[in-house]
């Protein structure tokens, strides 16, 4: 009976709406005193029944429940035969209620939509050797499964037999679809666009990537910052309270109206919502693009960032330097070409290598008196000719003189952000060319964009050597760059950073000899594709390493925050208004106090929903 | 023997279910509170059991009397 009452509760707000229109209508129309007053009264009946079983309930288990207020408020509007009130008031509380689950349910839809593109069933090969469909939750590891055109690959596996290209989707963000033959790695949830496989199950069900992708998401909408477990011990203590408070100004006011309007007003309601709400539909909204938020105190450190402090130059580079520009003067270019080469073959230096590189093959001849000039390059005498390899300062050395318009080159060259290397045949300038790590693409406006958010601090600390960091550094302008440096001083920079100088850092890195740093950043952020360690020990995983979607956590983190601020504020000033208005103005009664407090918790939820749509601008 | 279960449950809308529905299943003989988790955002419940004293059944018979509706579980 109990349960019954319950699962109709929409019914029961349907019905009690009618009842109370209907009660209305008839005192207006018929000027029926007798039928308004029935109606109302079987309404608030009605309406109340669902809403004392639940605060008896609560009772039960010792927890004082909005649902008892609430309870206590109408039955003392009865007491004082205001059936109008006692309506009124259990129709809002029961039609708000509804509406929050609506609301609250859209809020939510982005995580939602992540875990229903779990794989739900698998077709296994059985004893006899044919494929049966079954539930996902019977695969167990080494069992050998058939993967269909259109189906979702149920398990993190290798495939044995059969071909097909598979969209990754889920697992990294990136919708081009990939081709697979026997031996690749597939993942459980992505799904395969074209072909027949069979997969031999690796990892099933939780253990899967995307399994573990959506426990931490799961995990990550309902960890507690400080705060919210504040707030939530608050609302354990405040509703028994605001009971207390009422009995005591029924007692030395014997108004039994004042004192059932104190019990509704007294209903904490936008307050402990406001907060997990903005917290689920920005962790949501990270979800949808790519981007794992690992909770609401992630949010709020990320959202007061100070300086991003990037693992290494590969992060913002293509890793490897090469020619970028290239300018030749005079004829037999061919010919000198295979003198630069065979002279460069003789080097180790990374220059020497990209040069070697972007000239490929070419004929090669003997190099006689190798002289090493430091800080300069290397003279060598080629087919009886004197040939210099290295920078200006060895032109000059070699007594080389360079023309308007290869000064003109080498400025433009250097303005670049190229390394310059420079050659001459006889002392004449036959090629120039201009080295560097090429910056992979967008990675500049990102960073821009990272600032414009108000990043103070970019940082790359750098295992390559200082000349190609500062390179590096200078085309994208960043605040500091170090080179030569080992995992440990990277962990150590980062804690005198955050110890010394007390500021908020992220620190971005694959995660794999990095993690020391990873966990002593306030953020660490993760630029696994997918990979265990990464999804484990950091705060913020960027799936698919795509170092574009990094703007959009930061801005996404601060519009949460604020959206949170917003909602706290909202909630307050609503209380506070409530009380005030009871206090100094005689237009408050229970019904506009449930009115003002559903209508709260609804703005807060609205408030929060924004966040799904958020985009950074660009 | 002790046994994970997970329970999806409806929507929830208040943080005091969370309250609620953690003083339900604390009287439960069996229960291994530790590990109890109630997620408001997910509605889910997780926890750890003693499958010799308690059974799946009961947990979910705790739950839907406080008035929330098990939509789905697993024990493993």
């Amino acid at each position: 009976m109990q349960l019954y009452i319950l699962r109709s509760k929409n019914k029961i707000t349907l019905v009690s709406a009618i009842l109370i229109v209907g009660g209305f209508l008839s005192l207006w129309l018929l000027s029926a005193e007798r039928v308004f007053e029935v109606a109302l009264i079987l309404a608030s009946i009605l309406g109340l029944a669902p809403i004392a079983i639940q605060a008896y309930q609560a009772l039960r288990v010792k927890v004082v429940s909005i649902d008892l207020l609430v309870t206590i408020a109408v039955l003392g509007a009865f007491l004082i035969r205001n059936f109008e009130e006692s309506a009124i008031v259990t129709f809002l509380f029961l039609f708000g209620a509804f509406l929050e689950q609506r609301t609250l349910n859209k809020t939510r839809s982005a995580i939602k939509e992540l875990t229903e593109m779990a794989p739900e069933s698998a077709l296994k090969q059985m004893a006899d050797g044919e494929f049966v469909e079954v539930d996902v939750e019977e695969v167990d590891v080494g069992d050998i499964l058939l993967v269909k055109t259109g189906a979702k690959v149920p398990v993190d596996g290798t495939v044995l037999t059969g071909v097909g290209s598979i969209n990754e989707a889920s697992i990294t963000g990136e919708s081009v679809p990939v081709a697979k033959e026997a031996g690749s790695y597939v993942f459980a949830g992505t799904i395969l666009d074209n072909g027949t496989i069979q997969v031999v199950a690796d990892r099933v069900g939780e253990d899967t990537t995307f399994g573990r992708i959506i426990e931490l998401v799961e995990e990550a909408q309902d960890s507690k910052s400080e705060a919210e477990r504040f707030i939530d011990r608050f609302a354990k203590y405040y509703t028994p309270v605001v009971l207390v408070l009422s009995f005591i100004v029924w007692l030395f006011s014997r108004d039994i109206e004042l004192a059932i309007t104190i019990l509704v007003l007294g209903c904490p309601g936008a307050l402990v919502i406001g907060v997990p709400v903005s917290n689920v539909a920005g962790i949501g909204n990270g979800a949808r693009h790519g981007i794992l938020l690992k909770g609401s105190e992630v949010i709020s450190d990320f959202s007061r960032l100070d300086t991003i402090v990037f693992d290494k130059t590969g992060t913002l580079t293509a890793g490897e330097p090469s020619v970028a520009e290239t300018q030749y003067y005079g004829d037999h270019i061919g010919e000198v070409l295979g003198y630069l080469a065979s002279v460069e073959r003789e080097s180790d230096h990374p220059l020497a290598r990209a040069v070697l590189e972007e000239i490929g093959e070419t004929t090669f001849s003997d190099v006689s008196d190798t002289e090493v000039v430091k800080g300069g390059g290397i003279v060598a005498t080629v087919n009886g000719k004197r040939v210099a390899v290295g920078n200006v300062a060895l032109m000059d050395r070699e007594q080389v003189t360079l023309s308007d318009t290869a000064r003109a080159d080498v400025e433009r060259f250097e303005q670049n952000g190229n390394s310059l290397v420079l050659m001459s045949v006889d002392g004449e300038l036959k090629v120039l060319m201009g080295v560097r790590d090429q910056i992979r693409s967008g990675v500049k406006e990102d960073l821009q964009r990272l600032k414009r958010l108000g990043v103070k601090n970019l940082v790359v600390l750098s295992g390559d050597n200082q000349g190609t960091v500062d390179l590096v550094s200078r085309q994208l302008g960043l605040s500091e760059a170090h080179g030569n440096m080992l995992p440990e001083d990277k962990s150590a920079y980062v804690k005198r950073l955050i110890e010394e100088e007390g500021q908020i850092v992220a620190f971005v890195g694959d995660g794999v000899n990095d993690s020391p740093s990873l966990a002593l950043a306030n953020i660490g952020i993760a630029m696994g594709g997918g990979t265990d360690v990464a999804i484990e020990t950091s705060d913020v995983v960027l799936m698919n390493s795509d170092f574009g979607r990094l703007p959009h956590a930061l801005g996404l983190t601060k519009a949460t925050a604020r959206n949170m601020r917003q909602n706290i504020i909202i909630a307050i000033g609503v209380v506070l208004l409530l009380l005030a208005s009871l206090l100094f103005s005689d237009w408050m009664n229970m019904s506009i106090g449930m009115l003002v407090h559903e209508g709260s918790i609804l703005v807060v939820i609205l408030n929060g929903m924004r966040l799904l749509r958020y985009r950074l601008r660009r | 023997m002790m046994k994970t279960a997970t329970i999806q449950l409806e929507t929830l809308t208040c943080p005091s279910c969370v309250q609620k529905i953690e003083g339900a299943l604390k009287n439960l003989n069996g229960v291994d509170q530790e590990s109890m988790k109630i997620m408001f955002n997910s509605s889910k419940v997780k926890l750890n059991f003693d499958e010799s004293v308690l059974s799946i059944d009961a947990i979910e018979k705790a739950i839907t009397t406080m008035g929330y509706e098990v939509q789905k579980s697993s024990v493993r």
